[in-house]
């Protein structure tokens, strides 16, 4: 029995087609010989693998035939989870977006580099400092000249500041501003009669402008006794007042009226006058026509017309109480009765000249 | 509108009924039914529609060959089941790709679809094989291979068809397509 016969006998056999007797002689001859038996069922197997796979080939061209019927396209836009716009944005164009950003930061990069920037902040920066720190000192060095400036007499050809003064004690006393003697090397007194007197500067205030002068000139008598006292309140608005100094060489009177109670910016350390101030009034006595004294003129320039500033006499008498005693040889007493308060304004400042000093300072 | 002409959700016990009675309505309405929830699973997971379609044929082939053998018992809904079968092939068919990136949560509690994937898995191989043979095999054997043995024809009707002056040259000619086939097929790895 070739191959080819034992195929057909088994095909016959598995399908069922043989006689009763002839299968149980093959059923006999498959028990009898396993190679048979092995071919038998090896034949079994694959024609059944056959069977399912074409089963398996029509079932799948069914299902794509029913596949086919269904839009997948739209069904599929329904359940996609739609992302963001910035994500989608994103996901479809992050290779454009990536070239644009890398393009602009280069871009970015080669301009600062060519305009120097890139290298040269820090230098920069620290130049920018220094300049900071040269305004500063310029400011500085202004606002000190603007503060001479009050003082100096644009007349003088020497290095040398002038301002008033007045007595407060008949022993050689004398009040004035402090910025007037501020960076003195030497002060100098001179009195209505041209005689100078050497002063050393005994106590200072500068918070509130204000400087206390001793006269330490061997040559100095004391004076008569003070014509004027000092008033501790207030004085009201519109009040009279005058002023008596030396702006110029020989003294000049002038006078006004108080116009506030406060200083600039609301400062109640001063008040407001309207007597027209020159540099070297400075620390003169503004006395009101009762003849009190009732501040220290302090010739501020400012940038208002017809309007200057006199320190409170308060503050004046304040300082005088601060003055350590031992920089004193007795202790200070100040003029409790006025003279002057029964004169016009013509013999109150015949008077006071005797009492009212420009103050002469020399600086190093 | 496909849901409308295909008609609602099929029962779970119509639909094993109906796979057994081989009924093209039951399995357009089962494949209907429940495609838009496995394309749902995959194209949020790192799929295209196109595998969608495959993962979800395989499981329906599954879920047929089960209820034709007659050892598909239901122990959850059908739903449930497709669903496991789909989300344990595409877990497989990430890993193959690797691509998988975690998107797929809690699978082990469907492990016990595992077995079907498996045997499916190596039914496949066997199918492709053999479709790789059949084309390997050429006219006119495949044509013979087939007609003999999937369509059941008798050998005197392929003599006919095939212009054969006799059967024996018929018989000789398919056991001579029989033992290339098999070759081809066995040769296979």
């Amino acid at each position: 029995m070739n191959d080819g016969k034992l195929l057909e006998e088994i095909e016959r056999y598995l399908n069922g087609e043989m006689e009763p007797q002839e299968r149980k002689q093959f059923e006999l001859l498959r028990k009898g010989d396993t190679a048979i038996n092995t071919k038998i069922t090896e034949h079994q197997e694959f024609a059944k693998l056959l069977k399912q796979y074409s089963d398996r080939l029509a079932l799948e061209n069914r299902l794509n035939a029913i596949h086919d019927e269904i839009d997948v396209h739209t069904l599929t836009e329904e359940l996609m989870v739609h992302p963001s716009v910035v994500v989608r944005l994103w996901r479809n164009h992050h290779s454009k977006i990536s070239v644009a950003a890398s393009i602009l930061i280069f871009a970015i990069l080669s301009t600062l580099f060519v305009t120097g920037n890139l290298s040269n902040q820090d230098s920069k920066y620290i130049q920018l400092r220094r300049e900071v720190g040269n305004l500063k000192q310029k400011t500085e060095s202004l606002n000190k000249k603007v503060t001479q400036n009050a003082s100096r007499n644009g007349m003088s050809a020497m290095d040398r500041f002038r301002g008033t003064g007045f007595a407060i004690t008949s022993n050689g006393l004398i009040a004035t501003n402090y910025h007037v003697v501020n960076g003195a090397d030497s002060v100098y007194v001179q009195n209505a009669a041209g005689k100078s007197f050497k002063a050393k500067v005994l106590y200072t205030e500068p918070e509130n402008d204000i400087a206390i002068l001793k006269i330490v000139d061997t040559s100095f008598r004391n004076l008569a006794p003070i014509p004027y006292t000092f008033k501790k309140s207030e004085s009201d608005l519109a009040e009279s007042v005058y002023t008596y100094g030396y702006p110029q060489d020989s003294p000049i009177y002038d006078d006004g009226k108080l116009t506030s109670s406060n200083g600039l910016n609301g400062d109640s350390l001063d008040y407001q006058i309207s007597i027209p101030i020159n540099p070297g009034n400075s620390g003169g006595p503004l006395m009101d026509s009762k003849g009190n004294v009732i501040g220290l003129v302090q010739a501020k320039q400012t940038q208002l017309e017809g309007v200057h500033f006199a320190v409170k006499a308060s503050y004046l008498l304040n300082a005088i109480q601060n003055i350590p005693s031992d920089s004193l040889n007795k202790k200070i007493t100040l003029n409790t009765k006025n003279t002057l308060s029964n004169l016009n304004t013509v013999q109150q400042v015949k008077k006071l000249k005797n009492y009212v000093f420009m103050v002469k300072v020399y600086d190093k | 509108m496909y849901k409308d002409v295909k008609g609602s959700i099929p029962t779970d016990s119509e639909v094993i009924l109906g796979i057994l009675n081989n009924s093209e309505s039951v399995l357009k309405r089962l494949y209907v039914a429940y495609f838009p929830m496995v394309l749902q699973l995959i194209i949020n997971n790192n799929g295209t529609p196109d595998d969608a379609k495959d993962i979800y044929q395989e499981a329906i082939i599954i879920l047929y060959n089960k209820v034709k053998a007659g050892d598909f018992e239901l122990s959850s809904k059908l739903k449930t089941f497709l669903y496991s079968i789909c989300r344990r092939l595409w877990l497989k068919r990430l890993g193959q790709m690797a691509r998988f990136g975690g998107d797929i949560r809690d699978f082990n509690e469907y492990s016990p679809v595992d077995d079907e994937v498996e045997k499916q898995g190596d039914m496949d191989i066997q199918f492709s094989k053999m479709g790789v043979a059949l084309q390997l095999l050429g006219e006119p054997c495949k044509t013979i291979m087939e007609d003999f043995y999937i369509h059941n024809r008798s050998m005197q009707e392929i003599c006919e068809r095939f212009g054969y002056t006799n059967a024996d040259n018929a018989k000789t000619q398919k056991y001579k397509c029989l033992q290339r086939l098999k070759k081809l097929f066995f040769q296979q790895k």
